[in-house]
């Protein structure tokens, strides 16, 4: 029985196309810091495209870019107007969604990805959100709709079609901006490479999204250490205040 | 420039940070409010989330009354009694505005709450101030109009549980200052602001205390009162950010002197017009935030974030 499996499992290897091309990635920076005066940065991912037998000349060759933020679960209200003012009055749970996502492509993903391929891939915004089970589905997709219209308006979801450059079927770059209102986490970058409407080589690559220092530590004081944080911001106060009003009758007299 | 604010997790202007809190200090200075009611609408008008605002604010208000306070205990112009009853009032009144404040915010509602009480309160006061100016411009014009008498004996004197308050010369129930300190803990906590716009007309009005001894006892219980409320937001919703607070501090002192002296060398009457009129200004911008339908009928919250 086990012999049958493993010969099974062969015939499937054999079956499968050789991984005539890979692709070969790299960043321009893996570690982004969120100092005080983090205003964004640009990310550029370049690389190439590395084959053992010539290129064929039946098909395109189409490369996807994407980022992925740390997923978080999220709720998206829906406002209506109650006794004249505008409520929150439905809301629609999200399992989990990236708090950042970027689809770069050589061209539109309509074009150049098949559903299917799409789907198992979980390449395009839509399907990077998963809504949570047991929604009314027409409803959901509002919701969904809704987010992604959202945060594209905050930059922190971004669909570049046409912005991956590719020359010569070989060497292709692209930048991604992080904006600023960026979470800390890991951040995933994916390289596909498409043939046909589907994926034929992957790589993936992490950037390092970190508050830096002091950031960091105030944070992690106001989450682990409330007390202590809460005395902080007290003392700040009472020691600006008193401070500032003492210096200028100081200067004054 | 932009800065980071680690705990709302997103970058504002360091620039606009101190203009808003020096704006806000230069009025206050001038006019001797503590200026909460204004730093906290401006904040939510800048993109800085509603929790985070009002948790700052109170911070802030520490920061602002904190030297006042000094310098009245130093004068002994603070009825500790009284400011002591009004005290006991107002932490439990945080208390209680803190646990509707985490409610609300579980329930999706926190920042149509923080709206309606600031549109409700900045509409109350706006229209006060421009009443009582106007009043005293005519007064001042015409020095004969009949006053309003100050001292009246009214409900508040037939309650129980009389106490004597030396240092205002009153004696009477403890009930109408405790309750008045828990309205005011209640503001401080949902809304961010020291609440002296209720507590000196209250004192001065309803439990008819002195004016001597008004301003100091109202500092005194409201740098407490925003002392605790801060701890509580940090304690309970981790929504103090220091990072922020110190920009609106150091903007806030730096203009509150400023504003002193512009205080000293103007006629104090003309401008309390242009202050309840920026008052309306910051409600009817909030209201109108509420009542035109929004241009994105949809938001999103984060469990965990502001």
């Amino acid at each position: 029985m086990r012999w049958f499996t493993i010969y099974i499992a062969l015939i499937f290897l054999a079956a499968l196309p050789a991984r005539s091309e890979e692709v070969v990635v790299g960043l321009s920076q893996n570690r982004v810091s969120l100092t005080v005066n983090y205003e964004g940065s640009e990310i550029l991912i370049f690389g190439a495209v590395r084959r053992e037998s010539p290129l064929p000349d039946d098909s395109a060759l189409d490369i996807v870019v994407t980022i992925e933020g740390p997923p978080t679960s999220a709720v998206i209200w829906r406002k209506a107007r109650r006794a004249g003012i505008w409520v929150n009055t439905e809301s629609q749970e999200m399992r989990a969604a990236p708090s950042f996502y970027t689809v770069a492509s050589t061209a539109p993903l309509s074009e150049i990805l098949s559903p299917d391929a799409d789907l198992t891939h979980r390449i395009s915004t839509r399907l990077a959100i998963f809504e949570a089970r047991g929604s009314d589905p027409r409803d959901a997709a509002a919701f969904t709709e809704a987010m992604i219209r959202i945060r594209q308006s905050e930059s922190l979801y971004q669909e570049l079609d046409g912005a991956v450059s590719l020359q010569r079927d070989t060497l292709f770059n692209t930048r991604v901006i992080l904006p600023k209102n960026i979470v800390e986490g890991i951040y995933t970058a994916r390289i596909l490479l498409l043939r046909d409407g589907e994926v034929i080589d992957e790589a993936e690559t992490f950037i390092d999204v970190q508050k830096a220092v002091l950031e960091r530590w105030l944070y992690n004081m106001a989450y682990d250490y409330p007390p202590l944080y809460g005395l902080l911001a007290l003392s700040l106060a009472v020691f600006f205040g008193w401070g500032a009003s003492a210096l200028f009758r100081f200067v004054r007299s | 420039m932009q800065i980071y604010l680690p705990i709302a997790e997103t970058s504002v202007n360091a620039f606009t940070l101190l203009g808003v809190g020096g704006g806000v200090g230069v009025l206050s200075g001038m006019f001797g409010v503590g200026g909460g009611f204004l730093i906290t609408p401006l904040l939510f008008f800048i993109g800085v989330p509603p929790a985070v605002a009002v948790a700052t604010g109170v911070n802030q208000v520490v920061a602002s009354s904190i030297s006042g306070v000094l310098a009245h205990l130093k004068r002994k112009t603070v009825d500790l009694r009284m400011g002591t009853v009004l005290l006991i009032g107002g932490l439990v009144g945080s208390i209680i505005g803190i646990w509707f404040f985490n409610l609300m915010q579980r329930l999706g509602q926190l920042d149509l709450i923080v709206q309606l009480s600031y549109v409700l309160f900045l509409g109350i006061i706006g229209a006060l101030m421009l009443q009582e100016s106007l009043r005293a411009l005519r007064r001042s014009k015409n020095p004969n109009a009949p006053r309003r008498k100050l001292h009246t004996h009214n409900w508040v004197h037939n309650l129980p549980w009389k106490m004597k308050f030396r240092a205002s010369g009153l004696y009477i129930s403890v009930v109408p200052p405790l309750l008045v300190g828990v309205g005011v803990g209640i503001l401080a906590a949902i809304m961010g602001v020291g609440g002296g716009f209720i507590l000196v007309p209250a004192m001065i009005y309803l439990l008819g205390m002195p004016t001597k001894v008004v301003i100091g006892t109202s500092l005194f219980q409201v740098t407490f009162v925003a002392a605790f409320t801060t701890m509580m937001h940090a304690v309970t919703n981790h929504s103090v950010d220091v990072m922020l607070a110190v920009f609106l501090i150091l903007g806030g002192v730096i203009g509150a002197q400023v504003g002193t002296r512009i205080g000293l060398r103007l006629k104090a009457e003309q401008l309390r017009i242009l202050l309840a009129l920026l008052v309306l200004a910051v409600c009817g911008k909030i209201a109108l935030d509420l009542l035109l339908t929004p241009s994105e009928l949809y938001s999103i919250t984060i469990p965990g974030r502001f």
